[in-house]
């Protein structure tokens, strides 16, 4: 029933955005014929990770049990959760909203709710970015946000375990 | 129990578990090609002069306005990298500048609508009211903790 909801309501967001392009584009065809493109190669950059992702939910599906789930990220997995959580969400790749299913998967099968939001905090340190951010901000700068960082994604897991219990 | 086994059977192949994470995956497809339209708008119709030209001076203002921009943002981490640069150069404070940054990869309005939808409404509400509220308090401690040990 959840899964059908959640069909219905992907279908009505797409639709508002379809209607919405339509709207600028009788506006502005240029740049809705812009944006289109600038979609299109969002999608062709990310379809190597979106089979990657598709392919780690198969093996998911087929090696790893809720047992086994909620052996190392359920409640009173501890630490190794934690960690595990931590530094998958810091080696994950691609956007943020293309793990959104293979989590649902996750959850289902017993991950914490805390766990979750570690990683997706997590994501948000790029290691193959790092000399990036230090051209533009310095060692010193990132190597403190980093630690920061982490550390924040433990205190809103728990944050959130706490909110939706 | 009656159809347990079958479906213990089903997904202990392969293919079973192909199936399985298509279909799961392709629930999500819709939700996913809404955002990523979206993204397309974003890139073309906010540039980073919109994005400069919104600070006002002050820090704590700053700091709040840039992690709501950060917030409303949405796309390649770089893009934030760059921006955050040119604000600098731009006397922007670096309260600000970290703010945007951290808001920018934690928090996700534009993809609010997914993660509510695959996740949870309540999850997805706390998670990114939670990351914006700690993009602040990240960018004063960092910013804070460098001026020390500098």
């Amino acid at each position: 029933m959840k899964r059908k909801k959640e069909i219905s309501y992907g279908l009505y967001f797409l639709g508002l955005v379809l209607l919405l392009y339509l709207v600028l584009y009788l506006l502005e065809p240029a740049s809705i014929q812009k944006a289109l493109r600038a979609s299109g190669e969002v999608l062709v950059t990310i379809a190597p990770i979106l089979v990657i992702i598709i392919g780690f939910m198969v093996l998911l599906n087929y090696f790893i049990t809720p047992k086994t789930v909620s052996k190392y990220m359920g409640q009173g997995s501890g630490v190794k959760g934690w960690l595990l959580a931590i530094t998958s969400g810091i080696l994950s790749h691609g956007p943020i909203y293309i793990w959104y299913p293979l989590l649902q998967e996750l959850r289902e099968a017993g991950m914490r709710s805390g766990l979750v939001a570690a990683f997706l905090y997590n994501r948000a340190i790029k290691l193959p970015l790092l000399p990036l951010m230090i051209y533009y901000f310095g060692t010193m700068f990132v190597a403190v946000l980093l630690v920061y960082m982490v550390i924040v994604s433990v205190i809103e897991g728990k944050l959130i375990e706490f909110i939706e219990s | 129990m009656k159809g347990g086994k079958e479906r213990g059977g089903s997904q202990k192949t392969l293919a079973g578990s192909f199936a399985k994470a298509l279909k799961s995956f392709s629930m999500s497809l819709p939700l996913l090609l809404g955002v990523i339209l979206l993204l397309g708008l974003f890139r073309v119709f906010v540039t980073s002069a919109m994005i400069s030209s919104v600070f006002t001076g002050a820090v704590v203002r700053d700091t709040v306005i840039g992690a709501v921009i950060g917030s409303v943002s949405a796309g390649n981490p770089i893009v934030s990298y760059i921006i955050g640069g040119e604000l600098l150069a731009a006397k922007v404070s670096l309260f600000a500048v970290a703010a945007f940054i951290v808001a920018w990869v934690t928090v996700g309005v534009v993809q609010f609508p997914a993660e509510a939808a695959i996740l949870g409404r309540r999850f997805a509400t706390a998670r990114n009211v939670l990351s914006f509220i700690f993009a602040i308090a990240v960018a004063i401690l960092t910013v804070a903790t460098v001026g020390v040990l500098t």
